[in-house]
C-alpha cells in the first residue's frame, strides 16, 4: 500500500445558509491517488472538483468547514493538522499551479523572488546555488532568457508566460505530488496545448504524481491516466482514462461526451437537458435524475451507491450501468446546419482598419486617425443574408475589435461598413440611427456582465420592444412572454432577477433581448465561453433553430475551433487583425491550408486519448502586428523567403472558393497536408 | 517620468490659477468692497475716493488682479482690513498652529488606524475585529462638535485635567501651546483613525481574499511573512491617497474642532474673516488651501505610482 500517496476518506465539506442548514459542497469523497499517476477530475462548475483539490492541500476555503472525513498524506490528516505543519508540506510535498496565474502571482513582487520565496522556505540552498536554480526552473518551464525574465514583474508577462512562472514556482520544492486547478483554461489554445505538453513532460522526467481539474475533457483526457466525474459534489464515475473516454457507463459522461462539439464532425452536437442542481436542492434520489435519459422509478426515490466493478475497474454511481454497458460507446449524433444563406449581400466590410492608437492633439482636431500600423487592416468580408460567419483567431487577434465596430462601439480608421448593398453605416454609434441601431444586435461573452442585475427578465426584455416599436401594455406583455417561449423559457420567469437564474438561463435571456429588436444581423461575442460544455450544446442549438424560424445573420466569434465548426457555414481566420483565410468551414476544416490555420487546428485539443495535439509553430506572443510583409511572419514554419517579410501576400483562391493569403502557391500548400 | 512629473506639477499651477481668478472674480462681484466695509457709515464722497486711491481700488479689476497675482507668488497677499497688518503675518501663525495641530492628529492618527485597521481584518469576524469595529463606527458618526463638547465637559470641567478652550496669543510658542492641543487633537484624530481604519480594514480584507494571497498559503509561506510581503504592500497602496486627503483636510484647518475649542488656526481664521468681510484675508486663504490640496494630492499621486510596478511600466510604456 505504499504506492498511495494520498487518501482521501469519506470527506464531505459545507457551509453554513443564511438559515442555518448544513449545505454539502462535497458529500462522502473517497478516493486515493497513486504514485507516479495523473488523475484527472473533471465536472461542471458547482460539482465540487475545486474545493476537492483544495482540501488535498488542507486548504478550506473561507466559509467552507470539514462536515467529517479526512485527507491523508504520509499517514497524517491534512485537514486537522495545525497551520505551522501545513507550511512544511504546501510548497515542498504537495504543490499547487492555479487557474488563472495573472491572479496568482503577487503583483508587487517580482518574478525572481516569488520563485525564491519557494526555494527559501523548502530548500537548504544558498543563495548563489538560489540563483542558479531559478535559472534552471525558468529554463526547465522554457522561458526566454531567464534572467531577465526573474527581473520582471507578472504583469509584464502574457498568460502563458505567468502560467509558466506558475509551474516553475510549483516545481522549486521539488513536490511529490502536484495540483492542477484548471491550469490552462483562459489560454489561447496553441498555448493551451503547450503547457499541457510541458506538464506531460514534467510528469514523465520527474515522477511527480499529479491531479489534474477542468472542466474540459479535452485538456484530461491529453494527461490523465485515471478520470474522476464530479456532479453535484459527488464522484460519479471513476475509472481508466481510456475507459471512461471510450465507454462511459455513467448517463452523466455519456451525455457529456456527446454534447462536446468535435473538430472532425460538423454540425451540432446533442445537448443534455436542464442544468446541475444548486447545492442545498434538497432531492430524494439519483442528483441526475430529471436530466437522464436512463432513469426509472427506482432512481427517483434512492439514491445510488457509488459501486466497484472488478472487470472494469470502475467505480461507478448508477442502477443502471449495466444498460449502459451495452450501448456505452459514445455514438455522436449531429444536427447537420443546412447553410441558409442567400445570394443577397446583408453586410459588406471593405478595407476597414480599426486603430487603437491614442489620437494626438492635431488629430482630434482634424477629428482623423493617423496610424501606420493599425490594429486591425485591410478586413474585406462579404456577408450574405441568413449565413452565419465565424471570425476566429487566438487573443489580439483583433476579431472582437472588428465585431465592435460592426456595432458601431468602436470608430474606425478606414473603410466602409455597408448594410444591405446600398446603406453605409457610420462607424460613429452617435450617428447612427435608431434602425441601423436595430438591425445590428449583439450577444456577450458573460451575461453576468451584460444583464442589469437590478431589472427583472420583463424589464430586461422589454426595453427593445419599447424604444424600437413602442409597445405598450399588454401587447408589451405578450411579446416578452412570446420571446420568452422561444428561448424555451416559461412564463414565470418574467418576474426573476438574473441572479435567481442559472448561467445558462442567463444567456437565454440575453437571446431573447438580441431578437427583441426583430434585427437583420446578431454579433456573437464568444456566446458559449462562459457556460458549461451540456449548456453550451443547448445554446448554440438554440441559436440555430432561432436562425432557421427568423433568417436572421450571426457574426460568430469564439475562440474555440470545435464550437466554430459545429454552427457555422464560412470561418474567416484572423492573426493579428489581418486576414489570412476566408472559407466555407467544410474546407477550412478539411484542408487547413494556411500556415496559421494548421497551427490553429493542430492546438485542438479533443476528448479522445487518441488524437494527440500536433505542435507546429511557437506559442510567441507579438505585441504589435509586424510593420512589412505577411501578418504570420513571426511564427511561421514554412517561410518561403524574403518575400515574406517584405510584401503582404496576395490573395489565391482554390476550387472550392477557399481565399488564402500566402506567398506558398495554392496547389503546394493542399499537398503539405496529406 | 521625469515628464509625467513635470506635467502634473504644470497642471497644479494651471488650478492654482483657475482657483484664484474664481476667488477674485468671487470677491469682486460681491455688493460692497474693503472701503465700503472698513468706512461703514462714513463711506461716501470724498473720504471713500481717499479709501479707493490708498487701498488702489480706483484702477480696473484686472490690473489690480495682476498686481495681487505677483505680489501674492512672492507671498504678499497685501493688507489685511481688520488690524491693518500685512496678511503674511496673520497668516504666519496661524499656518504654524494649523501644521502643530494637524502634525499632531497625523502623527498620533495614522499610526493607531493602520495598527487597528490590520487587527480588524486579520481578526475579521472574531472578538477583536467585532469590538474595534463597533467602537470606530462609533467614533466615525458621533459629529465633532458633539464629541468635543463630551470631551471638555468629561475631561476639563469635571476632572479638570486639561484647559478646555485655548486662551492663548495668536504666536506663542510651540511649548506653550502643547498642553493646550492635547483635547482638540483627540477630538481630531478620532474621527480621522476610524474613517481610515474602516479604509485599512476593507482593503485588507479584499486583498486577502484574493488568490494571489491563497497562492501564497498554498505556497507554505508563514503566515505573518505573507502578510508582510503580499499583503500589507497591496493592500496600503490605495490608502496613500485617503491618507493625502486626510491630511490636506487637516491642514486645510478644521472648522468646527478650532471653534469649538477656540483653536487659533486656520479654520477658525477662515470663518473670522468671513464674518469681518475680510476680502483680502479670504482671498490668500483660498489660495493657500488650495495650494496645499494640489501639492498634497500630486505627492500621493507621485507617491503611488513610484510604488506601484503596474503603473510605472504603464506610464514608462506610453
Amino acid at each position: 500500500m505504499t504506492d498511495i500517496i494520498q487518501k482521501v476518506k469519506n470527506l464531505s465539506i459545507g457551509f453554513r445558509s443564511k438559515k442555518g442548514e448544513e449545505i454539502l459542497i462535497l458529500k462522502n469523497i473517497t478516493t486515493n491517488i497513486k504514485k507516479g499517476e495523473t488523475v484527472g477530475i473533471v465536472g461542471e462548475s458547482g460539482s465540487g472538483k475545486s474545493t476537492l483539490a483544495l482540501a488535498m492541500m488542507g486548504y478550506v476555503k473561507h466559509g467552507l468547514y470539514t462536515v467529517g472525513g479526512e485527507c491523508e498524506f504520509n499517514s497524517s490528516n491534512l485537514l486537522k493538522m495545525k497551520s505551522k505543519e501545513l507550511e512544511k508540506i504546501r510548497g515542498r510535498k504537495i504543490a499547487m499551479i492555479p487557474q488563472n496565474a495573472g491572479q496568482a502571482l503577487t503583483p508587487n513582487l517580482k518574478i525572481g523572488y516569488q520563485i525564491d520565496e519557494a526555494l527559501q522556505l523548502h530548500s537548504d540552498l544558498n543563495e548563489k546555488e538560489r540563483e542558479k536554480k531559478i535559472s534552471e526552473l525558468l529554463n526547465k518551464v522554457r522561458l526566454p532568457s531567464p534572467e531577465t525574465i526573474a527581473l520582471r514583474y507578472p504583469h509584464e508577462l502574457s498568460g502563458g508566460q505567468q502560467q509558466r512562472v506558475a509551474v516553475a514556482m510549483a516545481l522549486a520544492g521539488t513536490p511529490d505530488l502536484l495540483l492542477l486547478d484548471e491550469p490552462t483554461t483562459g489560454l489561447d489554445v496553441t498555448t493551451q496545448a503547450h503547457v499541457l505538453e510541458l506538464l506531460n513532460f514534467i510528469a514523465k522526467d520527474t515522477g511527480t504524481s499529479m491531479v489534474y481539474v477542468s472542466h474540459d475533457l479535452g485538456a484530461i483526457a491529453q494527461v490523465s491516466d485515471r478520470i474522476i466525474v464530479m456532479y453535484s459534489g459527488e464522484i460519479v464515475l471513476e475509472g481508466p482514462s481510456r475507459d471512461i473516454l471510450k465507454r462511459p457507463i455513467h448517463p452523466y459522461t455519456h451525455g457529456l461526451l456527446k454534447s462536446i462539439p468535435k473538430l472532425s464532425l460538423a454540425g451540432l452536437p446533442e445537448s443534455m437537458p436542464g442544468s446541475q442542481p444548486q447545492p442545498g436542492t434538497i432531492q430524494s434520489g439519483c442528483s441526475f435524475f430529471d436530466r437522464c435519459n436512463f432513469s426509472d422509478e427506482n432512481c427517483k426515490n434512492n439514491s445510488p451507491k457509488l459501486e466497484f466493478l472488478e472487470d472494469l475497474n470502475t467505480s461507478v454511481r448508477c442502477f443502471n450501468h449495466e444498460k449502459l454497458v451495452k450501448e456505452s460507446r459514445v455514438s455522436q449524433t449531429v444536427n447537420k446546419i443546412k447553410n441558409k444563406s442567400q445570394d443577397k449581400e446583408i453586410l459588406n466590410l471593405s478595407e476597414v482598419s480599426i486603430s487603437y492608437a491614442k489620437q494626438k492633439l492635431l488629430d482630434q482636431i482634424f477629428n482623423r486617425i493617423s496610424d501606420n500600423n493599425p490594429t486591425v487592416k485591410d478586413i474585406n468580408i462579404n456577408i450574405k443574408k441568413g449565413e452565419t460567419i465565424a471570425l476566429v483567431g487566438e487573443s489580439g487577434s483583433g476579431k472582437s475589435t472588428i465585431l465592435k465596430s460592426i456595432a458601431g462601439l468602436l470608430r474606425t480608421k478606414d473603410g466602409l461598413i455597408r448594410f444591405d448593398e446600398n446603406r453605409n453605416l457610420s462607424s460613429d454609434l452617435k450617428e447612427r440611427d435608431p434602425n441601423d441601431l436595430r438591425i445590428i444586435q449583439l450577444i456577450f461573452q458573460n451575461p453576468d456582465e451584460s444583464l442589469n442585475p437590478n431589472h427583472t427578465v420583463e424589464e430586461i426584455i422589454a426595453q427593445p420592444l419599447k424604444l424600437y416599436f413602442g409597445l405598450k401594455g399588454e401587447e408589451l406583455k405578450k411579446n416578452i412572454i412570446d420571446l420568452l417561449q422561444k428561448v424555451r423559457l416559461g412564463e414565470f420567469y418574467t418576474s426573476r432577477y438574473p441572479r435567481q437564474l442559472s448561467g445558462g438561463e442567463k444567456q437565454r435571456v440575453a437571446v431573447a433581448r438580441a431578437f427583441a429588436a426583430k434585427p437583420d444581423i446578431i454579433l456573437c461575442d464568444e456566446v458559449t465561453s462562459a457556460l458549461d460544455v451540456s449548456v453550451q450544446a443547448a445554446v448554440l442549438n438554440l441559436l440555430q433553430q432561432l436562425k432557421e424560424d427568423f433568417g436572421t445573420t450571426y457574426i460568430f466569434v469564439s475562440h474555440d475551433l470545435a464550437v466554430v465548426r459545429s454552427i457555422s457555414d464560412r470561418v474567416a481566420v484572423l492573426y493579428q487583425g489581418r486576414l489570412c483565410e476566408v472559407g466555407p468551414s467544410n474546407d477550412v476544416y478539411k484542408f487547413p491550408s494556411h500556415p496559421y490555420t494548421e497551427v490553429l487546428l493542430g492546438a485542438v485539443l479533443e476528448p479522445d486519448p487518441d488524437i494527440k495535439p500536433k505542435l507546429v509553430a511557437e506559442d510567441i506572443v507579438e505585441e504589435r502586428p509586424p510593420e512589412k510583409g505577411c501578418s504570420f511572419q513571426g511564427r511561421c514554419s514554412r517561410i518561403v523567403g524574403d518575400i515574406c517579410k517584405k510584401e503582404v501576400p496576395p490573395w489565391q483562391l482554390t476550387d472550392s472558393g477557399n481565399a488564402i493569403r500566402c506567398h506558398i502557391p495554392i496547389k503546394e500548400l493542399q499537398k503539405e497536408q496529406f | 517620468m521625469l515628464f509625467l512629473i513635470i506635467k502634473r506639477i504644470l497642471l497644479g499651477f494651471i488650478t492654482l490659477f483657475i482657483v484664484s481668478i474664481i476667488t477674485f472674480v468671487g470677491t469682486e462681484v460681491l455688493p460692497g468692497d474693503a472701503c465700503t466695509t472698513y468706512l461703514e457709515r462714513q463711506a461716501f464722497g470724498e473720504q471713500l475716493e481717499a479709501c479707493y486711491r490708498r487701498l488702489g481700488l480706483n484702477v480696473p479689476a484686472y490690473e489690480r488682479y495682476i498686481s495681487w497675482a505677483l505680489n501674492a507668488i512672492q507671498g504678499d497677499f497685501g493688507y489685511s482690513l481688520s488690524g491693518e497688518m500685512p496678511i503674511k503675518d496673520v497668516l504666519g501663525p496661524r499656518i504654524k498652529n494649523s501644521l502643530v495641530l494637524a502634525s499632531a492628529a497625523i502623527f498620533i492618527g495614522i499610526p493607531i488606524a493602520l495598527i487597528l485597521g490590520i487587527i480588524t481584518a486579520l481578526w475579521r469576524d472574531k472578538l477583536p475585529d467585532v469590538a474595534i469595529s463597533t467602537v470606530t463606527i462609533f467614533a466615525m458618526t458621533i459629529p465633532e462638535f458633539i464629541s468635543a463638547t463630551l470631551l471638555i465637559l468629561i475631561i476639563a470641567i469635571w476632572l479638570e485635567w486639561l484647559p478646555g478652550i485655548v486662551i492663548v496669543p495668536t504666536d506663542v510658542s510651540f511649548l506653550e501651546l502643547l498642553p493646550n492641543i492635547i483635547l482638540p487633537v483627540v477630538a481630531i484624530a478620532m474621527i480621522m483613525t476610524a474613517h481610515m481604519a474602516r479604509m485599512v480594514r476593507s482593503s485588507v480584507i479584499q486583498v486577502m481574499a484574493s488568490e494571489y494571497v491563497q497562492m501564497a498559503i498554498l505556497k507554505g509561506v508563514p503566515y505573518w511573512k505573507m502578510v508582510f510581503k503580499h499583503v500589507l504592500p497591496n493592500a496600503l497602496l490605495p490608502a496613500i491617497n485617503v491618507v493625502a486627503l486626510t491630511i490636506a483636510w487637516l491642514l486645510g484647518g478644521v472648522v468646527v474642532t478650532e471653534v469649538v475649542f477656540n483653536y487659533p488656526g486656520l479654520g477658525r481664521l477662515v470663518i473670522e474673516s468671513i464674518s469681518n468681510r475680510d476680502l483680502p484675508t479670504v482671498q490668500a486663504l483660498a489660495i493657500i488651501l488650495a495650494s496645499i490640496y494640489v501639492s498634497i494630492n500630486l505627492l500621493a499621486d507621485l507617491l503611488t505610482l513610484m510604488l506601484n510596478p503596474r503603473l510605472k511600466t504603464l506610464q514608462i510604456r506610453k
